[in-house]
């Protein structure tokens, strides 16, 4: 029997036979996400006269398999804000957990500001409160968290939209995505929607100054449609979606929405891959 | 003779429940040159009394900016407040990059009073000898904070800090009323007035020994969104502080012989020089 | 089961005895893709030095493949301002490649300026600057900042100054300089135009005897009417340029930015 101090308390190797401690290697190269895995598709935003509204569908896929039905895709920042997460669900859940710990970080910082400052008029009950992160600031922080994930070769597999208003309280609406690249644009859409739906909200919000005019009931309507027609044509898609708006009196979210009207008459006069002719 | 066995280091308490070393920071701040800051619903000011060591040096800058929405006045040692200056304005070059905002004022005064906090509860550490105004604008408007070398941070409407302040403060307790609805330059004069009160009987407020730092907040409508656009940070000297000077001069003519006896406070070499 | 034991390289692969059997370059787990960290996001830039003025130009589209991703993302920034709006800068820096990097570098250089600021009390120079930049850029030689990049500012005489830099850090002082997508078409014109090259006085003699155009620094509204032919060409040409032009000059008053149309097809 081995006697050695370093021996105590261990099965013996003559018993158990030697000690597999290869879990235990710490060396070796460490290993980061190389692929998404289940991922969800399409996010779609517009801006709006006074907002933003954005959808997503809540399927997350397996490759081809349509694997959960009810992953909800859109997620509100203290009220205020709207993030949408395309690509990797495990990523976006990880970002998920860190944003709602941004988020209580945040609430602490504010709960007390709120005290004897000379400028406090005491009129002012909107529930947000003043200072804390805009959607502006929250995509700052989430280009800037992107960026360097990609720098050190373990990105985070996701697109990701970022809805509110910024500091001069007007619309607004960017992107990010896994290597840290940032756009802002009067409508977005990620995956897929950059191809269908994207040129669909163009038409109605090619610019600024379009997105401007636009009511809520405009916008709401052409993402629903946006929304039709990705489920159309996008294979890895879903007809239940969440849709939200955000504005200056803070962010509704529905996330069980059903598409309606739906025609699949078309399908029947599709022949082939290419423009249809007849 | 006494001898205080209580004060080597600052992680002994005394019988009394008291730790000297804090309290001899504390002193330290009291040595500096005073320091005035007044914040109202739209500004907020610091003034301050700059020092020279001789008459043919140079005056020891007082307000330093951090970043553009905020300010510090000093009080005390100075190569100590270059030491939290720094810090500040790293801290919110820092917090710019990741969220492309200024830093809430809050936030960075809890920073500094984290920071100076750990040097009071470890053995071979020195608290900071310095005591700042600090100044600034962020969302939620002007706002100005005392700090203390024991780690010790308060908001304030209005404050001084440094040698004979105490007549500042009695000034700023008197028109405390007034201050929120103050102007710009109105706030500046109301300052000037508070220093005033602290100086020695035969000197007075001159372009060369006074410097005014103030930062804005003009908050746009509520329909407009009700956002803040900010006034930087600016330190004024020199030429440009002269007609506030002049202005708070003149109405100090019509009532005479304002200040009791000076009894300066021992002014020190290596403060605040 | 025939196959499983079957001897047939063909069928099981070479039956190697030894257990230090060469691996696949997959094993378990097969990788499918490699995470790329770059992308070029298109667009193009230039920058031409006047006598006493630069002027630096960009357009404003931003592409992923075959997509328009933002038909607003400019590509020129102010640089070394005392506040976050820039409107005291004096020095432009222009990015053109892959974004994230580009912005990351522009974020980089303007922390730079900012505490040299803090420590100097006085703005960088564009000399300081430039070398600056080239020293950003080679810290990071081995993953570099894919991005091609322009600044421009006045030097210490009041003079035009464009210093143009490779991805890795190499740089020069520079009369003129395209960056990005529709370099190679734009940097041939800005040659013939900007420094005349292949204009020789005419009647000038045959062959090596023909004299050439005598070289003189151009003004302020011929090079604006330079650029934005150099623009209107790029996007007649390439795909990944247009919506937008940003154009920013540099002169002793300041600096003026002005946004004019481009095609957006």
């Amino acid at each position: 029997m081995d006697h050695r101090p370093q021996a105590w308390g261990r099965p013996r190797d003559d018993v158990y036979g030697a000690y597999d401690a290869s879990y235990l290697q710490t060396t070796g190269p460490k290993t980061a996400t190389q692929a998404p895995v289940v991922t969800g598709t399409s996010v779609i935003a517009i801006k709006f006269k006074d907002g933003v509204v954005m959808a997503a569908d809540n399927l997350a896929s397996y490759g081809s398999l349509a694997r959960f039905t009810d992953v909800k895709r859109l997620r509100p920042f203290l009220s205020t804000s709207i993030v949408g997460f395309g690509g990797d669900v495990s990523d976006m859940q990880f970002l998920d957990r860190h944003l709602n710990e941004l988020a209580i970080d945040e609430a602490y910082e504010h709960d007390h500001a709120e005290t004897p400052s000379p400028s406090d008029d005491s009129t002012t009950t909107t529930q947000p409160p003043r200072g804390q992160l805009n959607a502006a600031n929250l995509h700052k922080y989430l280009s800037k968290l992107m960026y360097r994930r990609r720098s050190d070769f373990d990105p985070l597999w996701n697109q990701i939209l970022v809805a509110g208003l910024d500091s001069a309280s007007k619309p607004f609406l960017a992107s990010v995505d896994l290597r840290g690249t940032t756009f802002s644009s009067p409508s977005l859409a990620t995956g897929f929607g950059a191809m269908l739906a994207q040129p669909i909200m163009r038409r109605f919000a090619a610019t600024e100054e379009d997105a401007a005019k636009l009511t809520r009931e405009q916008a709401v309507d052409v993402v629903k449609e946006c929304m039709k027609v990705l489920f159309y044509r996008d294979a890895r898609s879903l007809d239940r979606y969440s849709l939200a708006v955000v504005t200056k009196d803070g962010v509704e979210l529905r996330e069980d929405e059903q598409l309606e009207k739906q025609s699949w008459a078309f399908a029947e006069r599709i022949r082939g891959y290419g423009t249809q002719t007849v | 003779m006494f001898r205080n066995n209580y004060d080597n280091d600052s992680v002994t308490f005394s019988p009394q429940g008291r730790i000297f070393q804090v309290e001899y920071a504390a002193e330290a701040v009291k040595q500096g040159s005073v320091v005035v800051g007044i914040a109202s619903k739209t500004h907020v000011v610091l003034v301050a009394i700059k020092r020279n060591a001789e008459e043919l040096s140079s005056y020891q800058k007082k307000l330093f900016p951090i970043d553009e929405h905020v300010g510090i006045a000093i009080a005390g040692l100075t190569s100590d407040a270059r030491v939290l200056s720094n810090f500040m304005k790293q801290q919110c070059l820092g917090h710019r990059l990741t969220y492309g905002r200024n830093m809430p004022v809050r936030t960075l005064v809890d920073m500094i009073g984290s920071k100076a906090q750990i040097n009071t509860q470890h053995y071979g550490k020195r608290p900071y000898g310095v005591g700042l105004l600090v100044a600034g604008v962020d969302e939620q408007g002007p706002h100005l904070f005392e700090f203390q070398p024991s780690g010790m941070t308060e908001e304030m409407v209005a404050f001084a800090i440094g040698a004979r302040s105490q007549m500042a403060r009695t000034y700023l307790e008197k028109n405390i009323d007034k201050f929120a609805e103050c102007g710009r330059d109105e706030l500046i004069r109301h300052g000037l007035r508070a220093l005033n009160e602290s100086l020695v009987q035969d000197r007075e407020l001159t372009v060369d020994n006074t410097s005014v730092g103030v930062a804005g907040a003009v908050r746009a409508s509520e329909q407009d969104g009700g956002s803040i656009a900010v006034e930087p940070f600016q330190v004024y000297d020199q030429q440009d502080v002269a007609a506030w000077i002049e202005s708070v001069a003149e109405d100090k003519e019509g009532d005479a012989g304002a200040g009791e006896g000076g009894d300066a406070a021992g002014e020190g070499m290596d403060v605040d020089s | 089961m025939a196959a499983m034991f079957s001897q047939n390289p063909l069928m099981n692969g070479p039956n190697y005895s030894i257990s230090d059997a060469p691996k696949e370059d997959a094993p378990e787990g097969a990788r499918q893709h490699r995470f790329d960290p770059y992308t070029d996001n298109g667009g193009s830039t230039l920058a031409i030095a006047g006598d006493d003025f630069a002027v630096l130009a960009g357009d404003t589209r931003l592409t992923s493949g075959y997509s328009i991703n933002s038909r607003h993302h400019p590509k020129l920034f102010k640089i070394g301002g005392t506040t976050a709006d820039q409107k005291d800068a004096t020095i432009v820096l222009s990015v053109v490649g892959f974004a994230a990097d580009g912005e990351a570098l522009k974020e980089r250089l303007d922390t730079i300026c900012k505490m040299y600021r803090y420590r100097h009390g006085k703005p960088m120079s564009v000399k300081a600057c430039a070398q600056r930049l080239s020293t950003i850029l080679y810290q990071k030689r081995f993953f570099p900042y894919y991005a091609h990049a322009i600044l421009g500012g006045l030097d210490e005489e009041g003079k035009g100054a464009v210093y143009s830099y490779d991805p890795v850090g190499s740089y020069e002082r520079e009369q003129c300089r395209a960056g990005g997508a529709a370099a190679s078409l734009i940097m041939p014109f800005l040659d013939n135009q900007v420094n005349f090259k292949n204009q020789y006085t005419p009647n000038s003699g045959e062959g090596h005897a023909l004299q050439e155009r005598e070289r003189r620094p151009l003004t302020r509204g011929e090079v604006e009417v330079l650029v934005k032919d150099a623009f209107d060409g790029a996007v007649e040409r390439h795909i990944e340029v247009g919506d937008g032009l940003q154009i920013m000059v540099i002169t002793q008053n300041g600096i003026e930015e002005v946004l004019l149309p481009l095609k957006k097809d």
